[in-house]
């Protein structure tokens, strides 16, 4: 009977085609179409915001301590509270991230005292030269919320003197 | 004599150290870390913060026979109840200390939690953070929790000037007293203190303006914790950001071993800049210490006016040019001048520049003139300090006479290195004619009258006070001379040199080792220059005329119009500089060199200590190293001269000069272990000072001193009674080409001002804190006033590099504006 085993399996692999054939298509029509990321996904770098519209990021450059591939460049100086970009002493006054070293581990992220930098959903990235691959502060840092002032801020003096969020007892 | 031995056992290991040892030191010793916080080994425990609690036993003692009592054949051992702190029990005969026991860990982790109650923990944002005793102590020795409320802690200022040098952080002080200690213990200001009590404790300065000591910034290397940081490198980087190498300040002739920091930064263009300097461990210099002048003045190798580019003036006009047509234009001008050229070089050169430039006027047939206000300096290579002798071990049986020097102001370590040699038994003569700061710790003070400064060392026995300060002289075992150009000249000094000199040969402590004749120059290379065979020239001005000057390192123009109408006559001026000043505005050719930071070398310190510096930052522009540059030219003009490898010019220097025998690179990147040990990852227990891995330098080696020249009398100027005698003295910060570009110096640096005594006010008419008007050589000069007892009577304390030409004393005139 060994004539009809050729006819057989293609039977059977013509039968998974008409089967997929069926079935709801998962491709999308990219980039007309989108599909929503994973909560968890990781993508280009957002700088977080204080509801107040000060910055989280604090200079600290333990982001690019953590960076395993050294694409976090933090340069910092001093707050005051005519110049205010962040609560407490200091902030970034450079931050860049090279997004063709980075590998989107997201240590930097869970080196960030204040959850300033974070990765978020945004994984279109690209570049016609190495240069644009660096995004400076300003591309990477969120517009202040509605109704409050871009940093620097002039606030009244002896508000925000922590860098690090105040530690609570825990409650429970 | 030494101390008697004492064995003991530290956590099984037994040791053997001199009686008086505290348990810390002899476990460092064996590499046994004991933390402290408040402990450190330069200066007396205090026992304040009790981390180093260990387990102590002793052998007991039987009360009748008074012997150890012995149990199985060894001494029975009782232990304390309670823990001990290692920092302040010595050891003891056959003490066993135990550190990692259950209970010692208890007791330390205890203590941390207590430590950290207040603590703020903004590690993120601390300036101490990566390099912080108490969080890596916290780490080590901590608990992971703390059962303090978060709520309980106290909050506190964390912006607070103390000077505006150094800021406080008061939530992070843990109250160790390094601080205070080491003001007071070891610089002998004690501005600091602490105010209140309990958890409201808090460092204050008593000073006025705040924290007035020329050595505050050290105060931020030695505090375990990030309350101390300094106004330059606030929030700079972080400490593992930066690369390191090593250096050499270059603001005095002392010669402090540095660290330079550098980091790449976006403020500064994408540059590599200096972000801080740190001491560098070297005990026979400096220790583990800098002063304020040495660790901030360091902007000017990144300063706004440096060259990039040679620059040629063809008529009024200059510009920039090319390496070969610049040299091409130089050299052409070298030949045609023949023999008719001068070299004047300036102290802040290092050895390889200087020895090219000596080499080239030598080789053509020139003069070659080291710019600068102080002579003697041919003594001192005859008579100098040699191989054994070391500040840092001098105690009785030592003589230090300084003689017409202002320390405080002038070389600030030995300052400091001096008054500690005076502490442990060292007997210090200070011979001048104003009250110094280190005259509270001199055993004999000698005060004469301006003008008398060679008189009064050669016949010090005539007076009463001389007389005692003679025969403690005579009567050491070795005797060290510092002398200065407080109020001198270039001859007065030589002749002050040779009065030093005599004396040391007279007392018969010429050529022995441990006993010199140290110069404490204006410039850090000075003893370099001399040691080659550089002098200074009287009459700089008449050496100018007709005749090709080539000056590097040095701007005469800036600090004397006598010299820049001179140098007006010279027929061509070459000028080798790092950045435009009033001399590069008068040259032909301008020849822009490497600052020290870019390149590599090495500087002969006062002490005669040869030391290496290792390049740290790219070179600026298209600047060149100033002994290539030299060598070019002179290949241009048909000498050959070493111009590709500093190194193989200190193999040159080496074959040449017998003092710089047998010294090659090699040798002076030699290191020796040290005590305290610093840097490493201990740095809870000396500091954030580094290490010193990349060379101790070498002493040069004395010349056979024969019969040292006789000395040729000065005429004293004295002024009349109408008359006010300018004399020049030394501020630590002044106007300086290398000082003035480091802003945050400038409110120290302030204007010029003449200092007189009131009765001369009075006579003057001139009042404390108003501008009066000064003419020196028929220029006028607006000053300030200031009033001060200490001064003299009918003279003006004129301080040098202030925008007044003085550079010997000179009778001025002065009324008010
Ligand atoms: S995601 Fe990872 S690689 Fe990318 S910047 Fe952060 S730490 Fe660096
Ligand atoms: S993003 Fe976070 S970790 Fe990075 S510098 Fe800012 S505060 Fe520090
Ligand atoms: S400021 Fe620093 S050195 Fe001074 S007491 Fe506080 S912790 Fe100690
Ligand atoms: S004492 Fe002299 S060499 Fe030392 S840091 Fe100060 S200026 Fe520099
Ligand atoms: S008590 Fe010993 S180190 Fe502080």
């Amino acid at each position: 009977m060994r004539v009809f085993e050729p006819l057989i399996e293609l039977a059977r692999g013509l039968g998974t085609t008409f089967k997929i054939m069926l079935e709801k298509p998962v491709t999308v029509q990219y980039p007309e179409q989108k599909k929503p990321v994973k909560p968890r996904f990781r993508g280009r770098h957002v700088l977080k915001r204080y509801d107040n519209g000060l910055e989280k990021c604090i200079g600290c450059a333990l982001c690019a301590a953590a960076c395993p591939a050294d694409a976090i460049f933090v340069e910092s100086a001093e707050n005051t509270d005519d110049v205010r970009f962040s609560p407490g002493d200091r902030y970034a006054s450079t931050y860049e991230i090279n997004m063709l070293r980075c590998i989107f581990c997201g240590f930097c992220e869970d080196a960030c005292p204040t959850e300033a930098v974070v990765l978020g959903d945004n994984y279109e990235l690209s570049f016609t030269n190495r240069r644009d691959a660096i995004y400076p502060k300003e591309m990477l840092i969120e517009p202040a919320p509605a109704g409050t002032l871009p940093t620097p801020q002039k606030v009244p003096p002896g508000l925000y003197t922590r860098s690090v969020p105040e530690m609570k007892d825990p409650q429970d | 004599m030494p101390k008697q031995l004492v064995s003991l056992i530290i956590d099984g290991q037994s040791v053997s150290v001199p009686a008086g040892t505290l348990i810390v030191d002899a476990a460092k010793q064996v590499g046994i870390d004991i933390p402290v916080f408040c402990y450190h080994p330069k200066m007396e425990p205090v026992g304040m913060c009790r981390m180093c609690l260990v387990e102590v036993g002793r052998p007991v003692i039987d009360r009748v026979s008074g012997q150890p009592v012995i149990e199985g054949g060894k001494p029975k051992i009782q232990f304390g109840a309670k823990l001990e702190t290692a920092c302040t029990t010595p050891v003891s005969e056959d003490m066993q200390v135990v550190g990692m026991s259950e209970k010692a860990r208890t007791g330390r982790k205890e203590i941390v939690e207590f430590l950290l109650t207040s603590h703020p923990l903004d590690c993120p944002v601390c300036d101490k953070g990566g390099e912080c005793p108490l969080q890596n102590l916290t780490m080590a020795h901590g608990s992971s929790e703390s059962r303090f409320k978060f709520d309980d802690k106290q909050h506190q200022k964390k912006h607070v000037p103390l000077g505006d040098l150094i800021w406080l952080d008061r939530e992070r002080c843990i109250q160790c007293a390094r601080c205070i200690r080491f003001q007071g213990e070891i610089v002998g200001d004690a501005v600091l203190d602490f105010f209140r009590r309990g958890r409201a404790t808090d460092i204050v300065t008593y000073s006025e303006p705040g924290f007035d000591s020329i050595f505050s910034s050290n105060t931020t290397d030695i505090c375990p914790v990030g309350a101390l940081t300094t106004a330059d490198f606030r929030f700079g980087a972080r400490p593992w950001e930066m690369n390191s190498a090593a250096s050499i300040c270059t603001h005095c002739p002392v010669g402090c071993n540095t660290t330079l920091n550098i980091r790449r930064e976006a403020r500064s263009d994408g540059n590599m800049v200096i972000k801080r300097i740190m001491p560098r461990q070297n005990e026979q210099v400096n220790e583990i210490w800098l002063c304020d002048k040495g660790r901030f003045a360091h902007h000017f190798s990144a300063s706004p006016d440096r060259l990039a580019k040679p620059l040629v003036r063809t008529g009024e006009l200059v510009t920039e040019s090319s390496w070969e047509e610049a040299l091409n234009l130089a050299a052409r001008s070298l030949v045609e001048a023949k023999q008719d050229f001068i070299v004047l070089a300036g102290g802040r050169l290092a050895n390889e520049d200087l020895f090219n430039l000596k080499a080239l006027a030598d080789g053509l047939g020139g003069k070659a003139a080291l710019y600068t206000h102080m002579g003697g300096g041919y003594l001192t290579t005859l008579a100098g300090v040699s191989m054994d002798t070391n500040f840092g071990e001098m105690g009785a049986g030592t003589s230090i006479l300084v003689a017409a020097s202002d320390l405080y102001n002038e070389a600030p370590l030995w300052y400091l290195r001096i008054k500690q040699a005076a502490a442990r038994g060292a007997t210090l003569i200070l011979a001048g004619a104003r009250e110094t700061k280190l005259e509270k710790y001199a055993a004999h003070v000698i005060r004469y009258a301006y003008g008398d400064e060679a008189q009064t060392i050669k016949s010090m026995q005539k007076s009463k006070a001389g007389q005692a300060a003679a025969e403690a002289l005579a009567s050491a075992q070795n005797l060290v001379v510092l002398y200065g150009s407080d109020g001198l000249g270039l001859e007065g000094s030589a002749s002050l040199a040779e009065a030093c000199a005599g004396l040391l040969d007279m007392t018969g402590h010429a050529g022995k080792p441990g006993s010199g004749l140290i110069g404490v120059w204006p410039h850090a290379n000075d003893q370099g220059a001399w040691e080659m065979g550089f002098q200074p020239v009287a009459d700089l001005a008449a050496e100018f005329k007709n005749k090709l000057v080539y000056i590097a390192a040095c701007d005469p123009v800036g600090d004397d119009p006598a010299l820049a109408e001179a140098l007006k006559s010279a027929r061509f001026v070459i000028v080798q500089e790092l950045f435009q000043t009033e001399t590069t505005r008068l040259a032909n050719v301008v020849l822009p060199a490497q600052a020290f930071t870019e390149r590599e070398g090495s500087f002969t310190s006062g002490e005669r200590r040869v030391q290496r510096f290792y390049p740290a930052l790219p070179a600026f522009g298209e600047t060149r190293p100033d002994f290539s540059i030299t060598a070019s030219l002179a290949q241009k003009a048909g000498l050959e001269l070493e111009g590709t490898s500093a190194l193989l010019i200190m193999n040159k220097i080496a074959s040449k000069y017998k003092s710089f025998e047998g010294l090659s690179y090699a040798r002076l990147a030699e290191v020796r272990e040290q005590w305290p040990l610093v840097g490493r990852g201990d740095i809870y227990y000396g500091g954030a000072i580094y290490a010193n891995t990349q060379g101790l330098g070498t002493r040069l080696a004395l010349l056979e001193a024969g019969s040292l020249p006789g000395t040729k009398p000065v005429e004293s100027k004295r002024p009349s009674e109408s008359e006010l005698l300018a004399i020049p003295v030394c501020k630590i910060y002044d106007r300086g080409v290398t000082v003035l570009p480091s802003t945050l110096l400038h409110p120290h640096i302030g204007d010029a001002s003449v200092s007189l005594h009131p009765d001369t006010a009075v006579r003057f008419k001139v009042q404390a804190g108003s501008t009066a008007q000064l003419t020196v050589n028929g220029t006028a000069y607006q000053v300030k006033v200031l009033v001060d007892e200490k001064v003299p009577a009918s003279v003006a304390l004129l301080p040098r590099s202030m925008g007044i030409p003085i550079n010997t004393p000179a009778t001025i005139s002065l009324k008010a504006a």
